[in-house]
């Protein structure tokens, strides 16, 4: 039987990266003493599979992982024993019991929701030689923001390991709003389209005239989606309590 | 959440900032200011390399399941963050309390091998404690040294308060009782280093003076101080009252290992089931120094294993020591340990195994016989160098491993040899070839051609032998660079000229490090201005191939007259004071001389429970010598 783990990662293990994430959850399966489901052959290994992997440096509350069982015990007695033996900067949120032909939560995935708080210190209109000159103060670049975004189209080239590509943030931005001093973004992710809130903010301050520093923000990923006849769905919703 | 002592800029833009965050699994995170005693111990090479060594997870362990003590623990930073913390005045710290090293009041030092000597430099240097032993102040942590290095502490004199010399288990607590008493009376830093030279097996430096005559070599060692002994003992761990087991249960043993966030170098918990080793061969330093071999109970072992695998989630479990299958339950602890292993998915690595029918149907349990290969140490090609050093394998029985891990489905054999050992010939050296091809020749004869699957594979791999302190080959001259290469080099052309050639592969160490690695091995204490120097102009990370400034050592010796004929190349007389013997290992020195007679004569010595050679450990009754030799194969 297949479960879907929420996982959240967050303080000094947001400088681990995803492979390494992976190397986590094999041993903290073990540790909890779980009935996984092990692959055939000489090396057997668990079967697991993560939603998207989250860029190091960013914390999350909205991590995704698929786990094949044997036997599995309730939600309760599932959470508790894994958080029990479990660094308190990764805690296992939530789970649920995935129909036998489900689809993984990495083909699923549709969307994500991040918000971002100005770094103290790294504020853009007060030091660091990122924007400075540009925003007046907090006021100033939310109203720079937001006229930004208004925009019909917002062109700007995307970087791949091996291309150069033009993308349209304008299409790939979904929702925004102001949080108090943070900035919420859903924005496209998977396969077919894949925004990362970094390359808004860099597009954005290019347009200002300004240099980006990537600490301008300390970035935290919410929420994953997939999408349901043209409704989003949390990557949770998929499953059933157990 | 924890504070970390690097800011986020700092940690996005160095490789690797898991090894500077500490927070593993299982690691003990306690509050420093909340016990009498804190020490941070430093394995001076990067986070993955340190944190898989054992001896610093025991020692970890045997400060912190101590109420009053704590050991927190520290790592070199790789040149990128070196580079930061210069520019930026950042003091090292800690990994898991993220406190500056200088706050602490011990700084223990592991010395593994000699290429990490300038590491250990920068840990200092870092830290913000003078390098000089005597320029430090109450302000410093008292900085001990340890390790395999530390036998022959004398080229590191002049930067360690203190040595420990010998197994951690036995004194460490003695130490944190006697720095309580001397904080609690305010000793200045000169009483207390006073009242650590007391406890056995701790060593002060800068209470010794050493002369030399004119052509360098040593004319007196002499204690100055009064609490500091003429010569100091070795500590071991012992235990005489058990009918069973020499290494006593109770002694800290890391049953909850630290579990590091990245892919360490040993991705896997580590089981010691003995400690020493019977053999006896003449190159190995750590036959020596470990003697007496003393077995670890059955009980413990079955008790470790568990514990270990279950409270990190390990799924690897490496049985170590240096020649298992000499351990006296091996076959019990394997009945145990394999269906515990495949019940849960856990795969086991068995180093140093010898090749019987036993350990054939255990190896084959334990690995994929299509991938894995079967590996050997013959360390000497021919017979005659093979009894020469005192490596008690015949070819007899290479040949007979071999034939039986044929006829078990292997197909690829693993042997490594050491080049440039004493008294050898042009013939010995030739000889490894021949062996690799006789080899190849079994597999040719066992094997019928129906049911080979491809060609079989022997690889041979050399490397260069380095004389060491504690060893019967102590006084043996060692060879220079080129001497070395030509070696390698007729062993290759020697590896074209046999039958079985296309199945033979031939490996070698072509690197700089032998020269520096002999010359710290058996240096003494006028080589402290030399690493200082070499430090100084950059030299540092030795140990790593492509970081190895070989140019500004050899400007440094150049100007400083140090040189390889006096440290490295030259026959030292038996009746020379060596930089070490005021370490006394409990071997005697009478022993390792009549081992090296030994060698010259090629005569070979049995090993412990054949017969006692008499090296002098059986005073201390305890381990293989008060084994009852009766029913002994």
């Amino acid at each position: 039987m297949k479960i879907r783990l929420k996982f959240s990662k967050q303080g000094s293990l947001r400088f681990i990266g995803h492979l390494d994430v992976m190397r986590y959850f094999q041993k903290l399966n073990r540790r909890a003493k779980l009935d996984i489901k092990y692959s055939k052959g000489f090396s057997p290994h668990q079967e697991m599979s993560f939603a998207t992997p989250l860029g190091l440096g960013l914390s999350s509350d909205g991590e995704y992982v698929d786990i094949e069982f044997n036997t599995v015990p309730g939600k309760e007695e599932l959470l508790r024993r894994m958080n029990e033996v479990s660094l308190p900067e990764l805690r296992i949120t939530d789970a649920c019991l995935l129909p036998d032909d489900a689809k993984n939560a990495m083909s699923l995935l549709e969307a994500a929701d991040y918000t971002l708080k100005f770094r103290e210190g790294y504020e853009p209109w007060i030091s660091r030689g990122n924007g400075e000159g540009v925003f007046e103060g907090i006021e100033d670049f939310f109203e720079k923001f937001e006229k930004f975004l208004s925009q019909p189209s917002i062109l700007t080239e995307k970087k791949t390991k091996t291309s150069v590509k033009e993308v349209d943030l304008a299409r790939q931005i979904r929702l925004y709003e102001r949080r108090e001093d943070a900035v919420f973004l859903r924005v496209d992710t998977g396969s077919a389209s894949n925004l990362k809130p970094e390359l808004v903010m860099e597009t954005f301050f290019r347009t200002c005239g300004a240099a980006y520093n990537e600490l301008t923000f300390t970035i935290n990923r919410d929420e994953l989606y997939g999408e349901e006849s043209g409704r989003l769905l949390p990557l949770i919703g998929y499953g059933t309590d157990f | 959440m924890r504070k970390l002592a690097l800011s986020d800029d700092i940690l996005l833009s160095v490789e690797k900032p898991s090894r500077y965050i500490g927070g593993e699994y299982n690691a003990y995170n306690k509050d420093p200011d909340s016990v009498e005693v804190n020490a941070v111990f430093c394995f001076p090479d990067v986070y993955e390399i340190g944190t898989a060594n054992l001896g610093m997870q025991i020692i970890y362990e045997q400060f912190n399941r101590r109420e009053d003590a704590y050991c927190d623990r520290v790592y070199s930073p790789w040149t990128d963050l070196d580079q930061i913390m210069r520019e930026r005045k950042i003091p090292l710290f800690a990994v898991e309390s993220q406190r500056p090293v200088r706050d602490f009041d011990l700084l223990l030092i592991t010395l593994q091998y000699e290429m990490c000597y300038t590491n250990v430099l920068q840990i200092l240097d870092l830290s913000g404690i003078p390098l000089h032993a005597e320029d430090r102040t109450q302000e410093d942590p008292i900085v001990i040294g340890g390790g395999a290095c530390a036998y022959n502490p004398e080229p590191m004199a002049a930067f360690f308060d203190v040595f420990y010399l010998g197994e951690a288990e036995t004194r460490y607590d003695t130490v944190v009782e006697v720095l309580k008493a001397c904080k609690a009376r305010n000793s200045t830093r000169q009483e207390t280093l006073e009242a650590l030279a007391e406890i056995p097996g701790l060593y002060v430096p800068q209470f010794y003076q050493v002369t030399y005559h004119e052509d360098g070599t040593i004319a007196s060692f002499t204690s100055t101080n009064p609490h500091a002994p003429a010569v100091v003992k070795k500590e071991f761990c012992i235990r005489k009252d058990s009918e069973s087991s020499d290494m006593d249960d109770s002694l800290p043993y890391p049953l909850r290992p630290i579990v590091p966030l990245s892919r360490g170098m040993m991705d896997r918990a580590t089981l010691e089931v003995m400690r020493g080793c019977i053999r006896g061969c003449r190159f190995c330093q750590a036959g020596m120094i470990y003697r007496p071999t003393r077995n670890r109970s059955l009980d413990f072992l079955k008790k470790a294993a568990v514990s270990m695998l279950e409270s990190t989630g390990y799924d690897e479990l490496n049985i170590s020591s240096l020649a298992t299958s000499d351990y006296s339950d091996f076959r019990e602890f394997m009945e145990f340990i394999l269906p515990y292993c495949e019940e849960h998915k856990i795969n086991i690595g068995v180093p140093s195994l010898r090749i019987d029918s036993f350990e054939l149907d255990v190896m084959g349990k334990i690995q994929d016989i299509k991938k894995s290969s079967l590996t050997f140490a013959p360390e000497a090609g021919s017979q005659r160098l093979r009894d020469i050093i005192n490596k008690g394998l015949t070819e007899e029985e290479i040949l007979e491993g071999a034939r039986k891990a044929f006829e078990g489905g292997w197909n690829k054999v693993k042997l490594y040899f050491m080049l440039g050992q004493p008294f050898e010939t042009e013939e010995d050296v030739r000889a490894i070839p021949v062996l690799a091809n006789e080899i190849a020749r079994v597999y040719y004869e066992t094997v019928p051609k129906e049911k080979r699957q491809g060609r079989v594979q022997i690889q041979a791999s050399t490397s260069f032998f380095v004389p060491k302190p504690f060893t019967p080959f102590q006084w043996a001259p060692m060879l220079t660079a080129e001497e070395f290469t030509k070696k390698a080099w007729l062993v290759k052309d020697t590896m074209r000229e046999q039958l079985n050639k296309k199945s033979l592969v031939y490996h070698y160490h072509d690197d700089n490090q032998t020269e520096l690695e002999g010359l710290f091995a058996r240096g003494d204490r006028k080589l402290s201005t030399l690493i200082e120097e070499a430090y100084k102009r950059g030299c540092m990370y030795d140990a790593w191939g492509d970081h190895m400034k070989y140019d500004v050592w050899l400007r440094v010796m150049e100007e400083q007259g140090i040189t390889f004929e006096f440290y490295n190349y030259r026959e030292r007389p038996l009746d020379e004071i060596l930089p070490w013997d005021f370490i006394d290992i409990g071997v005697t020195k009478r022993f390792l001389m009549r081992e090296w007679e030994n060698a010259r004569a090629g005569k070979v010595t049995p090993h412990c429970r054949k017969e006692c050679s008499g090296c002098g450990m059986r005073k201390y009754h305890g381990g293989v010598c008060i084994e009852d030799k009766t029913e002994i194969q």
